[in-house]
């Protein structure tokens, strides 16, 4: 009986499609170094397969701690978060590729290439997401931090501002600088204040949900309830106005508010933010000329070819160059775009890959945030549903704020594109956000001691 | 590197990308469509329980290991078995509770059902609509018999010997 029971809790845990995975991911970037080695003539590199074989570690150590640590934990993420990871690096490798070239067609110095600092990063990334797993047993214990996180993500969001370390980087001061390392502390904030909002809003949704006033049909929270997003809000504008940061500012007023939904389930929340948002950005539009400059590029970026727009339109170039399949990797332009291996990564994808690259690509996205939201609904406790969900909606407002902005759908913020970008600070950042995910999914698709709710069980089609 | 090889590899490499996607997709819709009760069929043969466990012999050994339980018959929790043991047994929507039922009509803390005399109690928490054994609304701490259905909101619970 009790093993009857037991055996019908058990989930495949699919460690082996992991690790299948895990190759294919490895491969692909060896195949596309290579591919960028042959196509631009640089041959390969003398320490390419050094490199290659740093790379297969780092991503084979990961998953065997992750069998080790997190047997239950979905086995998609992982994979996924790797190719990124790994995309980024063959991305971000032919860019030095490119930039070499046109040095020495130009007679200038040499360039250091960006991929050996990536890589670093990503190894410094992987030992910190193996250490998240190693401390963390039980996301739980997070809930218990909720206000001490609070503060330290404000504090991150502000440490920009601070006297002698922050530091002005293309008109945002996002950066901060000690000794020789520079790093955007909004990346570590953004865990820390989602642990804040989902610790917060745990303890209040009821209040928040269900005190209202009914206004044009619909029930609207009291006046003292608006507090919170109304406090989001002023710091979401703070960032925008003092750090002058559009991207960070609008992903964390959209965490909130998405957040609030979730836990609220009350449409009232969305409508009040985006009214908010609404008021915020006119208001911006009206006071801020970098502001105004941004929309106006985004309108119409060919009146603009030569100043503000030249970087959207050599990206809108790029994405028609490269049409449905793309130049291949090593014959394309991308590199006529400004910060290509940044903000502007897509573009070189777009144009190297063409359309089917970059479905690819946000197909790979959606997967991993329809795996992040599918904890939400798998996990019990409504801290970890919070946590899950705020953390995989990190990863969709950056992708579509980035990406919307590479393709001129919305006005352009400069946001990275997560695990793909060039800076330590974001990959940090989402190996964290991967290794929590990994932690809270692998409490909800355990075997319990009881089989007890129905919650506890796999991922399951939503009856609703 | 011909033109023709390097188109080839192009290709190829998307093709590869486009690999990892299907792979993916495949599998998780595997994971999605499989109706859960069918699942652990595929990986082992465990039976639908119920109807064929009675006529065997090595039931009256297993029952005896296992002791008496609590089955849920009806509600979204239905053929979920609770064994009771020696620790009581909470009911309600809190999140620590023993049985967490999501439930419009079931309070945060329900019900409790705990052992006393060897028999077992049902006990209602001051919950909004009531704890009810059969048709009637218990107010005080009740015996609960074997067979009889126990309900809280929309869930239906019965004591199994």
């Amino acid at each position: 009986m009790s093993t009857a029971a037991h055996a019908a809790t058990v989930q495949p845990k699919r460690r082996g499609l992991e690790l299948a995975l895990l190759i294919l991911a490895w491969g692909l970037g060896v195949l596309g170094t290579l591919q960028v080695a042959w196509s631009t003539g640089e041959g390969v590199h003398p320490r390419f397969w050094i490199t290659a074989s740093v790379v297969g570690a780092i991503a084979l150590t990961t998953h065997l701690i992750v069998r080790w640590r997190v047997p239950y934990a979905d086995p998609f993420i992982l994979p996924i978060a790797t190719l990124l990871t790994i995309l980024g690096l063959t991305m971000i490798y032919r860019l030095d590729v490119a930039a070499a070239q046109r040095a020495e067609r130009n007679d200038n110095p040499v360039t250091t290439p960006d991929v050996y600092d990536q890589l670093t990063w990503y190894a410094f990334a992987a030992t910190l997401f193996i250490l998240v797993l190693i401390a963390l047993r039980d996301h739980r214990v997070l809930q218990r931090y909720t206000y001490t996180a609070g503060l330290i993500g404000v504090v991150l969001l502000l440490l920009p501002l601070a006297p002698i370390i922050g530091a002005t980087v293309n008109g945002a001061t996002l950066w901060v600088r000690i000794g020789g390392l520079t790093f955007q502390p909004a990346e570590a904030a953004k865990i820390f204040l989602t642990i804040f909002f989902a610790g917060y809003l745990v303890v209040t949704r009821d209040s928040l949900a269900l005190v209202r006033t009914k206004f044009l049909g619909i029930g609207f929270p009291r006046a003292r309830d608006l507090g919170p997003i109304l406090i989001v809000w002023a710091v979401s504008l703070g960032v925008l106005i003092f750090e002058r940061d559009l991207g960070t500012s609008l992903l964390f007023f959209g965490l909130f508010v998405a957040m609030l939904y979730i836990a609220t389930q009350r449409i009232s929340w969305l409508v009040l933010g985006f009214l908010l948002f609404a008021i915020g950005s006119v208001g911006a539009y009206l006071l801020f000329g970098h502001v105004r400059t941004r929309v106006q590029v985004w309108l119409d970026p060919f009146a603009y070819a030569d100043t503000g727009g030249y970087q959207i339109v050599q990206s809108l170039y790029g994405f028609s160059n490269g049409g449905l399949f793309g130049t291949g990797l090593g014959r394309g332009y991308p590199d006529l775009v400004p910060f290509a291996n940044t903000d502007f990564i897509a573009a070189g994808l777009g144009e190297e890959l063409g359309l089917t690259g970059v479905f690819a690509v946000l197909l790979l996205y959606a997967v991993l945030i329809e795996r992040g939201l599918r904890i939400a609904v798998t996990v019990r406790d409504p801290f970890g549903q919070l946590l899950a969900a705020g953390l995989s909606i990190t990863f969709a407002i950056q992708v579509f704020v980035i990406l919307g902005g590479v393709t001129r759908l919305i006005p352009l913020t400069g946001l990275t594109t997560p695990f793909l970008s060039y800076g330590g600070s974001s990959l940090v950042a989402n190996w964290i956000i991967i290794a929590i995910l990994l932690v809270i999914s692998h409490r909800a698709r355990r075997p319990a001691a009881l089989p007890l709710s129905a919650d506890t069980a796999p991922t399951q089609v939503m009856k609703r | 590197m011909t033109e023709f090889a390097l188109t080839l590899l192009r290709l190829a490499f998307l093709g590869a990308l486009w690999l990892f996607v299907i792979i993916t997709v495949v599998a998780l819709r595997r994971d999605l469509l499989q109706p859960r009760e069918a699942r652990p069929a595929s990986n082992r043969p465990v039976k639908p329980a119920k109807p064929a466990k009675p006529p065997k012999p090595p039931k009256a050994k297993k029952s005896d290991r296992v002791g008496p339980s609590l089955v849920i018959v009806d509600g979204p929790l239905t053929n979920t078995v609770i064994p009771l043991g020696t620790a009581q047994i909470t009911i309600g929507r809190a999140p620590d509770s023993t049985i967490v039922i999501d439930d419009d009509y079931a309070s945060s803390r329900h019900a409790r059902i705990y052992p006393s005399d060897g028999g077992w109690i049902v006990e209602d928490l001051g919950s909004t609509n009531g704890t009810w054994i059969e048709r009637t609304r218990i107010t005080q701490p009740t015996a609960l018999t074997p067979g009889t259905p126990l309900r809280v909101g929309r869930t239906t619970l019965q004591l199994r010997k």
